[in-house]
């Protein structure tokens, strides 16, 4: 569904992204792990858009993407909920999920949306006339989510939707993401909580300053020792 | 003379200046460009205005008041085609630069259009020569006698002034929120990149704040015409100070506090004119107490009267 080849990003003369290609088929999560720094980050945002790529290809579903311009990228079914929630603090939550849906026309289809994404998360609907910024962290992620769903997208790209979050509330987001995997969105997932993240996961990457260093399924990365030592805290 | 005269004349100056300011502001609220020609966007807006009038009033010597609507739109136009062309060929390929290229652009297209206007705005035939001030026509229905209401005297082009400001500001209250693109403006503002990932083009939101702001602009350029009887190539430059001013006094990038920032330097500048004894009064000191109040606002509270303190994102 969405394919990568040989992708380099840099910032000026350094590269943060090196050369790097993976694959995320259709109905899978697809996880991308690594430390801070190692281009995760930059590899969604250049995806989506935000970024172009010194070198290399982005294709989606059979289209070249890697020139499209961001607000056109989203049009073709991809969304990115980008690190740190960002989603538009002065703005009440319900504004926020309708910019979710921005571009999209069928007015019967997005109040159907809206209603989905409020079943998901109820307190968005109970608190959905308040401004955004005086939401908690975790209620903030689920309105980042919930705006990323609003395009009604085939692949939905997730950069860091635990970070800062207690444990309960990470362990609802996590739940969410298997829901929409469950309903047949795609999903390209960046954490830094790599356990959470490769439970979930039919295939996971590791990235290292720009170069993808390892890859398999969840489970084999959660019994692979390299893994276990540097990104799972166990010696 | 009343206390309320006075008044009134720095609420109708200080229109003039919130029309103008709300360009300035605006703009910076999505783009974070202090656009220093705009001004000059409120000159051409008058003399469209005055052109609109030349061609389709002058030959019956048309002064009937429906004249006006015709040299509004005549004037928004050119002011807000002048406006896009600007943003779109000076500006925008200068989006990712340092700040003080599209500010160093912005005095040169200052300069190109004050020249632009004196030079060849004459040498369109039938149009007077615009080296010197030029006529503004006067239509009775909005500039005959002053009228007495109240005890204060009311010039004519006052009511049309603060009567422009009000219906462009609801007009503004209603497009920024109530509409769909007026949201995507409000979301560009908070966070460009995030409001590219739902779809918005900010490009486009760009070139829509530029013509707001031209139209509202073009609107205090015929306004301006009416209530002083003329208008001339530099006209933009003290206004366009003036309203920055503004901007700044009520908030930079708060379109309310344009509005209440215009209003209240509009009526110290004429409050002080007439207030203010021995030799610091008068009409030649009303440009110093305006900056004046700005120097103070900006010493106690540099976000504006308006604006909010800019806190990080959560």
């Amino acid at each position: 569904m969405l394919e990568v080849k040989d992708l380099v990003v840099a910032y000026g003369k350094v590269r943060a992204v090196k050369g790097i290609s993976f694959r995320v088929p259709q109905g899978q999560v697809v996880s991308l792990l690594g430390t801070n720094g190692a281009g995760k980050t930059t590899t969604l945002r250049t995806i989506s858009g935000l970024l172009r790529p010194e070198s290399g290809e982005v294709w989606f579903e059979g289209q070249r993407i890697d020139r499209v311009p961001a607000h056109k990228v989203v049009q073709l079914g991809l969304a990115h909920s980008p690190e740190g929630r960002r989603i538009f603090p002065r703005l009440s939550v319900e504004d926020n999920l309708m910019l979710g849906a921005f571009a999209r026309k069928d007015a019967a289809g997005i109040a159907k949306d809206l209603q989905r994404v409020f079943a998901l998360f109820e307190i968005l609907k109970e608190r959905r006339s308040q401004p955004a910024g005086t939401f908690s962290g975790g209620e903030q992620q689920m309105l980042a989510i919930g705006r990323a769903m609003m395009s009604r997208p085939r692949l939905l790209m997730l950069d860091e939707p635990s970070m800062g979050l207690s444990p309960l509330m990470m362990q609802k987001i996590m739940g969410t993401i298997a829901e929409l995997q469950s309903e047949g969105v795609t999903i390209l997932l960046v954490e830094q909580n790599a356990a959470a993240a490769l439970e979930l996961s039919d295939h996971a990457y590791v990235l290292e300053v720009g170069n993808i260093t390892l890859d398999g399924t969840g489970r084999q990365l959660l019994d692979d020792d390299r893994v276990k030592r540097a990104y799972l805290g166990e010696s | 003379m009343t206390f309320l005269d006075p008044l009134i004349n720095g609420l109708s100056l200080g229109s003039l200046y919130a029309l103008i300011a709300v360009g300035y502001t605006v703009v910076y609220g999505i783009v974070q460009l202090i656009n220093f020609a705009h001004g000059e966007i409120f000159m051409v807006g008058a003399f469209g205005a005055l052109s609109t009038w030349i061609v389709l009033g002058q030959a019956s010597a048309n002064l009937s008041w429906w004249m006006l609507p015709l040299m509004l739109v005549g004037g928004m136009v050119v002011g807000v085609t002048v406006a896009v062309l600007m943003e779109r060929f000076a500006y925008r390929p200068l989006r990712h630069a340092p700040r003080l290229a599209p500010l160093i652009t912005a005095i040169g297209i200052s300069v190109f259009l004050q020249e632009f206007v004196r030079l060849f705005y004459g040498a369109i035939p039938g149009f007077p020569d615009a080296k010197a001030a030029v006529v503004f026509p006067q239509i009775e229905f909005f500039t005959g006698p002053a009228i007495e209401f109240g005890g204060a005297v009311i010039q004519r082009a006052t009511f049309f002034t603060l009567g422009a400001l009000a219906v462009s500001w609801a007009f503004l209250w209603f497009f920024v929120n109530k509409t769909k693109i007026g949201r995507a403006m409000l979301a560009t503002s908070q966070d460009p990149d995030t409001a590219r990932l739902m779809g918005i083009d900010v490009n486009r939101i760009i070139t829509i704040a530029f013509a707001v702001g031209a139209a509202l602009a073009a609107i205090a350029g015929t306004a301006h015409g009416l209530r002083y009887g003329n208008i001339d190539f530099k006209m933009g430059f003290l206004a366009g100070l003036k309203a920055f001013t503004a901007a700044v006094l009520g908030g930079i990038g708060n379109i309310n506090g344009a509005v209440v920032g215009g209003l209240v330097l509009g009526v110290v500048e004429s409050l002080a004119t007439v207030y203010v004894p021995g030799q610091f009064g008068g009409a030649a000191w009303k440009d110093v107490w305006a900056f004046v109040l700005l120097i103070i606002v900006l010493v106690f509270r540099p976000q504006g009267i308006m604006g909010a303190k800019v806190v990080d994102r959560a």
